[in-house]
């Protein structure tokens, strides 16, 4: 047990160490157009519940290199948009008991998700905090009669991709007050919250040290705005609650289930301290 | 075996004749490189799209052979004269023997 | 390309190692990326400049490398990787419908190392441009 602990406490100070040289970088001066037509703002004024802690919120397309950074100025060089596309395809594919698709109540995709991505996770009627993949769960299982799609399968990302689109540019609107604060309090408390062998919370890297870099990768405010995205490294889509488990992992943490309450938690709170940004998605990260 | 493979192609839909447009295309694949292994320390088979023509007309403008170095999704970005009204068909060829085809109209005025 | 923490540590702890190689040294080619040469100039001698090639110097990601070749008057290009397990990347073939002997598109890039590449132009003569791009290894595998 004393080894244990030794060695975790030696792991996360080499990490700590690594996180404090002072290899710093500012987010970079630059501006996100879309298509040549679709400014986006990436940055905002930090929303009132942060301002003690930074002043200015950044999208994580700041923190990018050039290339990445170039990757999401056209819906072209996106590759997302092979996600996105399929997810369109999808949301005219009858499919369950029913033989409905979700154009069939929902009508065009445009018109109807519009502004949806924006306001999640968001409280249900029933109480319960739900993140955009439940309500398409919900759908599929009770009014398609079809069987749900895996938080993190291909088909969920692709529906999850489309959907975000419609709401591309809106800023982002979740609701932290009322029924929703109690779960909020609780995903700012895990933000807070030290987890794994190296003892590392969010805000150990995406607070105190936003813009250092941890080896060769530059920390960025871990927003969320962009979800579900295209990475370069998974060279795929990425959800938010995918993106969430690795964070976790990487402090060599047991990690929560991608759909859990905590990570539903999370995300709210996490979407919150993106109030002020646009969403993005389809964004590219490295 | 591929799956979903998905092209998408931008191309002008009019042009001047003999005006020289930029074309880009992308396709949905994995590009399994070869060189993986499984969690069983099994290499994953290749299994890439190894060949990309573009045609206008039947007259060549580009022809690509693709090795596993080419990332998943391979992205694809060349420029192409159109000297007269007609067609670009974009083909994809897979090691599994599949091809994949795309075409576009392109009015010269 | 899937990296182990070891494996992802051993290649940055490589990468230091080939920087600091003097340039003659990285000048070598493989067995493979020599004989991808051969076959490709066919005897031809190789003479530097009328092929330019744009790459990043630093790849924030080895697995999505965007990469642009372009040889006015070239018949075809060929783009190796030299630091990769299997040098050859891809060969364009310009036809009469070229607008421009030049294409771009993604590459994956194994550890930092040299690109490679090769234009054949009309005249039979084979032009080369070469250049370095760091792969950086990042801390979060996600």
């Amino acid at each position: 047990m004393m080894r244990l602990e030794r060695l975790s406490t030696i792991a996360a100070a080499m990490v700590l160490m690594a996180v404090a040289a002072p290899l710093s970088a500012d987010p970079v001066d630059d501006q996100l157009v879309v298509n040549g037509e679709l400014e986006l703002a990436t940055d905002a004024p930090a929303p009132e519940h942060l301002q003690d802690r930074m002043s200015t919120i950044y999208s994580g397309w700041r923190f990018r290199d050039t290339e990445t950074r170039d990757m999401q100025r056209d819906d072209f060089d996106n590759a997302m948009f092979l996600t996105v596309d399929a997810g369109i395809d999808l949301w005219n594919t009858p499919d369950g008991a029913t033989n409905q698709s979700c154009a069939d109540c929902h009508n065009d995709i445009e018109e109807s998700m519009r502004g949806i991505r924006a306001a999640m996770p968001r409280v249900t009627e029933d109480g319960e905090l739900w993140s955009i993949e439940n309500f398409v769960n919900d759908c599929r299982e009770n009014r398609m009669e079809a069987e749900p799609w895996g938080w993190n399968s291909n088909q969920m990302k692709q529906m999850t991709a489309a959907i975000a689109l419609q709401s591309r540019g809106m800023p982002v609107a979740v609701e932290i007050d009322g029924e929703a604060a109690e779960f909020w309090e609780r995903g700012r408390e895990m933000y807070y919250t030290r987890f794994g062998q190296l003892e590392m919370s969010c805000a150990n890297c995406h607070e105190d040290n936003q813009g250092n870099y941890i080896r060769s990768d530059h920390l960025s405010q871990g927003q969320i705005n962009g979800f579900p995205l295209y990475r370069l490294k998974d060279q795929g889509p990425v959800s938010i609650h995918q993106r969430f488990r690795g964070c976790v992992r990487d402090t060599r943490g047991e990690t929560f289930a991608a759909g859990s309450q905590e990570f539903r938690e999370l995300e709210l709170y996490v979407a919150s301290r993106g109030l002020g940004l646009p969403i993005e998605s389809p964004a590219v990260r490295h | 075996m591929a799956q979903n493979v998905r092209p998408r192609v931008r191309v002008p839909a009019t042009a001047s004749a003999g005006e020289v447009i930029n074309i880009k295309t992308l396709i949905s694949h994995q590009m399994e490189s070869g060189q993986r292994r499984d969690s069983d320390g099994n290499t994953i088979p290749r299994s890439i799209i190894n060949r990309f023509t573009a045609e206008f007309n039947g007259d060549l403008v580009i022809e690509m052979d693709l090795e596993p170095a080419i990332s998943t999704n391979p992205y694809i970005e060349f420029d192409a004269t159109v000297p007269e009204s007609g067609e670009f068909v974009f083909t994809w060829y897979d090691d599994d023997g599949d091809v994949y085809e795309d075409k576009h109209q392109v009015e010269v005025s | 390309m899937n990296l182990t923490r070891r494996s992802a540590l051993a290649i940055g702890a490589g990468a230091i190692v080939v920087t600091m190689l003097p340039l003659g040294a990285r000048a070598d080619l493989s067995d493979d990326a020599q004989a991808l040469v051969d076959e490709f100039a066919g005897g031809a001698e190789l003479s530097e400049g009328g092929v330019t090639l744009t790459a990043p110097e630093i790849a924030e990601n080895g697995n999505t490398v965007p990469i642009s070749v372009d040889a006015p008057g070239a018949e075809s290009i060929l783009v190796l990787a030299l630091g990769n397990p299997v040098p050859g990347v891809a060969e364009f073939k310009f036809g009469p419908l070229a607008g421009a002997q030049k294409a771009s598109t993604r590459i994956r890039l194994m550890e930092t190392q040299d690109l490679l590449v090769l234009a054949k132009m009309d005249d039979g003569s084979v032009k080369t441009a070469r250049a370095e791009v760091k792969v950086t290894i990042g801390g979060c595998g996600g």
